[in-house]
């Protein structure tokens, strides 16, 4: 592995200033280098992250196969990482007309790295330093504690989806202005509604009368206004009290939890345990942002190769080379979803909405099909709102706000579908649907989206630990319950049960169904695992 | 090649039940000549993942690194050792050995191992839909709703992409091993039995050490005979030994150079060698599952025997259809496919033929084993078992694996077999094993011991 020569450094230089002209922003500083086959083959488990822990999981060769991503959510082979200075990678053969593009390419991550909302968190440190201080502490527990601490950081892995990442997101959008005592907040949203259930109606009155209080006196009018409440609920402040010492429950964070709560992790010999967890949250947090804008961040890149590689005047004579690369990327396959093509022709729809003024609430009010095609009000602002969108969105707010019937019309998109003919015992691929609706939720469908487990610590039985999945349509792997559940009641030094659904797939009636495929039910049923003493067992609810 | 449907007619005037000459019939209805390789269903990206595709692939045009196993293959037995370590500390084992991908076309002892985890997480199964639904993705371009836009053979394909040997959507992490290594592993892991020698047939240019050169002077074990012989004869010639019947060997004179020692050096050593033949049903009902498992069967037992016979093992491939072919390596074997009749019979006189012509039962020990779904347009066996009975002649073994589509039992070729006593009579020469087509790796290993135990 090793720096790019100054020649291609060169070139590099001459596309960022280019982007920055065209409006792309991004820190000064990146690195790139060139890497061998080798290199990749060692790079690649560690999501090209050269200083990441070493585990050896990353050693086994794992087979990819459908849903691999959802297997291993860390896995997004991106030659550009985020972080601080940005690194890239690079073939060593590649001509300088397709360094051109993939530099462009390549600065189209880094400015959506560094611009995109979700990946806040990671804009103020350097990841890969991070990791090789992480990958040193753990070397260092290893030569203690030996294959123990790979043990941890296997069950730590087990349950790396269970992040509450937007919890670790949503405090750094606090708006400051917004601050209020944590009395006031008490006294409205807990006191009021929950222990004193309060009607509607008078609920409003106390803010009417809250506000009307600060709006005689700024200074004084919280006081004041307490006074009073204190007059009519003498108990408010004894109440605001102890909720004040109530430990607020992580209930999304499984990994957060056990770090906090759990009595096994905390006992002496075992807190070493605890940095264990710490590191693979934290790389796990750190990654949670690509995978939720695999789409939006493809298809910004693959935007501004485009538009930057055809009026860069250094490629003259390469513009049918381009051409067939750049196909390749990003045409629209006949089956199958391809992320560059659906992000790009996405953001090439979003840019027309915006030049032609489509996007605000004149737009909007319009049923007539004919008038929102022909509407124009030549606004000229497409850039402007791509950057906006490239700024606040995530993958599934894009699908989901932006995938409309005009959209799959224009493209000629439709949704695929799979169905047995049981009489010649062929797969059919058929055009299933042309609706955009179906469309959308096909492709939300096939979005990273870990399942919503929530912590009940007050169900949970003489010490064990009670997890809840909540339904959303879709059950768990069943094979993957026990091995998990064992790590989980490793580390919480007690018994764990898992409350989730399970699908009972009904065989068609009259065998394998003559007249096509029958309409096949499945039904659900709530069930509880636990795991105790490394046991696994299951009942019905 | 003769004409299936001109045989079937021909077996027909003979008398056939009409059960019988349906499912032929059946079995000639498949498609002709399959494109052998690469290539499942018309639409290999109906399940690719989103995050499937990435930069380096994409934009350079890359396919993923194949891993040189050299890379891999110390650190196998390192996780291995891990993996029983694991157990002992009370935990389940995570690594899978021995799972086969698509053999590649450069050499034929070249296949493919791969060791695999998961990593096990409370993920949402995308898998669960009803019956006769094979999920959804994208797509783009003409035609209306309810259109088909393609087709694909159950059989042919498995159900969901990835089972089938080389797949997993273009980017199987692939590992080459020797096919060596991999009946190291299965001889380890497995369990699986050694061989009982046979007898050394031939010479090798493989040597051992043995204390076979003499060197005077030094050396490392005196050979006291010959050291003995050499002080006779320096005496004689010193005129020190006048009467042979009077000895006094006390005033014997002793040159340094007398002395005759022994020491390590190569030698010609003589191994057994074996001669494999893998046989294989490529009729029209074998597509699909039924090949994978019977050929993933077949590189574990030449992987094994090529381990037994410290790489000493020649192996013929035979495939067959109403007629038998021999082709040249595995990769043809793996891959070839073509739909006709079945006549298991064909193959076995094959056998016969190779080896009475290159006269190999002297030098070899031999094995066949073969593969098939069961189906034998020989009802009876009348031309299989008298065949079959020529080669437990000369063989080591015999195996005889039957992959059982689903809702079939007790297959003609099963059938047959065991009304022949063959089975029961000589059970240390042939063995046969019934399995049924979804089977998984654990139970084809089983059945390996079955065949070779």
């Amino acid at each position: 592995m090793e720096l790019i020569n100054q020649h291609t450094k060169a070139i590099m230089e001459g596309c960022k200033e280019r982007a920055r002209a065209a409006g792309l922003t991004f820190t000064d500083e990146s690195l790139e280098y060139i890497v061998t086959n080798r290199d990749l083959i060692e790079l690649s488990p560690k999501v090209m992250i050269p200083t990441l822990y070493d585990y050896w999981v990353h050693d086994v060769e794992v087979l990819r196969g459908k849903g691999e991503y959802e297997l291993y959510p860390h896995n997004p082979y991106e030659t550009v990482i985020n972080t601080r200075p940005p690194i890239s990678f690079y073939n060593d053969n590649n001509p300088d007309w397709l360094n051109v593009m993939i530099f462009y390419h390549v600065l189209g991550h880094i400015d959506f790295f560094q611009n995109n909302l979700y990946f806040r968190h990671t804009w103020e440190y350097d990841f890969t330093g991070q990791a090789l201080s992480d990958k040193r502490v753990i070397a260092k527990l290893r030569a203690e504690k030996g294959r123990w601490v790979d043990y941890i950081l296997e069950f730590a892995r087990s349950i790396d989806n269970l992040v509450a990442y937007h919890d670790e997101l949503s405090p750094l959008f606090a708006a400051p202005e917004a601050a209020t005592s944590s009395r006031l907040d008490y006294y409205f949203d807990v006191f009021l509604q929950v222990e004193k259930k309060l009607p509607v109606g008078d609920y409003l009155k106390e803010v009417a009368r809250y506000n009307e209080a600060i709006a005689q006196n700024r200074e004084e009018g919280e006081r004041i206004f307490f006074a009073e409440v204190t007059a009519k609920y003498p108990e408010m402040e004894a109440h605001f009290a102890k909720a004040q010492n109530v430990k607020r429950v992580e209930r999304r964070d499984l990994m957060k939890f056990l770090i906090e709560n759990s009595e096994f992790l905390s006992r002496d010999e075992n807190q070493w345990m605890r940095s264990v967890l710490e590191v693979v949250r934290k790389t796990s947090i750190f990654f949670q942002p690509q995978i939720r804008t695999k789409i939006m961040n493809e298809g910004w890149a693959s935007y501004w190769h485009e538009k930057l590689f055809l009026v860069d005047d250094r490629i003259k004579g390469h513009e049918v080379d381009f051409a067939r690369v750049h196909a390749g990327v990003t045409s629209m396959p006949r089956v199958g979803m391809n992320p560059y093509a659906l992000g790009m022709r996405l953001m090439y729809q979003l840019k027309d909405a915006g030049d032609k003024g489509k996007t605000g609430y004149e737009f909007d009010r319009l049923s007539d099909r004919e008038q929102r095609r022909h509407f124009d009000t030549e606004a000229g602002k497409g850039e402007e709102y791509l950057f906006k969108i490239r700024s606040n969105y995530c993958d599934y707010l894009f699908i989901k706000d932006f995938v409309d019937q005009e959209f799959t019309d224009r493209y000629d998109l439709f949704v695929t579908g799979k169905r047995l003919d049981p009489q010649r015992m062929v797969w059919q691929y058929y055009v299933k649907s042309r609706d955009a609706k179906e469309y959308r939720d096909m492709v939300l469908a096939s979005l990273y989206h870990p399942p919503h487990i929530e912590i009940a610590p007050e169900r949970g039985e003489e010490g064990s630990l009670y997890l809840v999945h909540h339904f959303e349509g879709k059950q768990l792997v069943s094979e993957y319950i026990a091995n998990t559940m064992v790590g989980i009641e490793y580390l919480w030094g007690a018994p764990v049960q898992l409350e989730t659904s399970e699908a009972h797939i009904e065989q068609p009636r009259g065998g394998a169904g003559r007249e096509g495929v029958e309409e096949a039910d499945i039904t659900w049923q709530r069930v509880v695992y636990t795991m105790k003493d490394k046991v696994l067992s299951r009942q019905v609810l | 090649m003769k004409d299936p449907q001109k045989y079937l007619e021909e077996l027909k005037a003979k008398g056939l039940e009409p059960e019988r000459e349906e499912r032929f019939r059946e079995e000639l209805r498949v498609t002709r000549e399959f494109p052998s390789g690469r290539g499942r269903g018309p639409f290999p990206d109906f399940s690719r993942s989103l995050y499937a595709w990435h930069d380096l692939a994409v934009l350079m045009g890359q396919e993923r690194v194949p891993n040189p196993y050299q890379l891999h293959m110390k650190a196998l037995d390192e996780l291995l050792e891990r993996d029983r370590q694991r157990e002992k500390d009370g935990f389940p084992r995570k690594i899978r050995v021995g799972r086969l991908i698509k053999p590649g076309k450069a050499g034929k002892g070249k296949i493919v191992v791969v060791p695999s985890t998961e990593e096990e997480k409370f993920l949402h199964d995308p898998t669960i839909r009803p019956p006769g639904e094979g999920g959804s993705t994208g797509g783009s371009g003409k035609g209306e709703e309810g259109e088909v836009i393609g087709e694909q053979k159950v059989r042919e394909t498995g159900e969901e992409p990835g089972q089938g040997p080389g797949q997993g959507e273009g980017e199987a992490h692939e590992m080459g091993a020797s096919a060596y290594e991999l009946g190291r592993v299965l001889t380890e892991q497995f369990q699986l039995p050694n061989l009982k020698e046979k007898g050394k047939k031939r010479s090798f240019t493989r040597y051992i050490y043995e204390l076979t050169d003499r060197n005077r002077g030094s050396g490392q074990v005196m050979d006291k005979k010959a050291t003995l012989r050499k002080i006779v004869e320096t005496n004689i010639s010193l005129g020190n030994l006048p009467d042979p019947s009077d000895l006094d060997p006390t005033r014997f004179l002793i040159s340094p150079r007398d002395k005759v020692y022994r020491i390590f050096s190569q030698e010609k050593d003589y191994e057994p060698q074996a001669m494999v033949f893998f046989l294989r049903d490529y009729s029209g009902s074998m597509a699909g599952k039924v090949t994978e498992l019977v050929a993933t069967q077949h590189v574990m037992i030449y992987s094994w025997l090529l381990y037994q016979y410290a790489g000493q093992v020649e192996s013929r491939f035979i495939l067959h259809d109403t007629e038998a072919k021999e082709v040249p390596d595995f990769d043809t074997y793996y891959n070839s496919r073509v739909a006709g009749g079945t006549e298991v019979a064909s193959a076995y006189r094959l056998v016969n033929e190779i080896v009475e012509k290159e006269n190999l039962a002297a030098d070899y020990n031999i094995y066949v084993f073969h593969g098939t779904d069961g189906d034998d347009w020989d009802t009876g066996g009348d031309k299989s078992i008298p065949e079959l009975v020529k080669i437990l002649s000369y063989v080591s073994r015999m195996g005889v694996t039957i992959a059982e589509h689903a809702g079939t039992q007790w297959t003609e070729v099963a059938r047959y077999l065991e009304n022949s006593g063959l089975l029961r009579d000589k059970p240390d020469l042939l063995r046969m094993d019934i399995m049924h087509e979804d089977a998984e790796e654990a139970r084809v290993i089983e059945g390996i011991k079955r065949l070779i135990s």
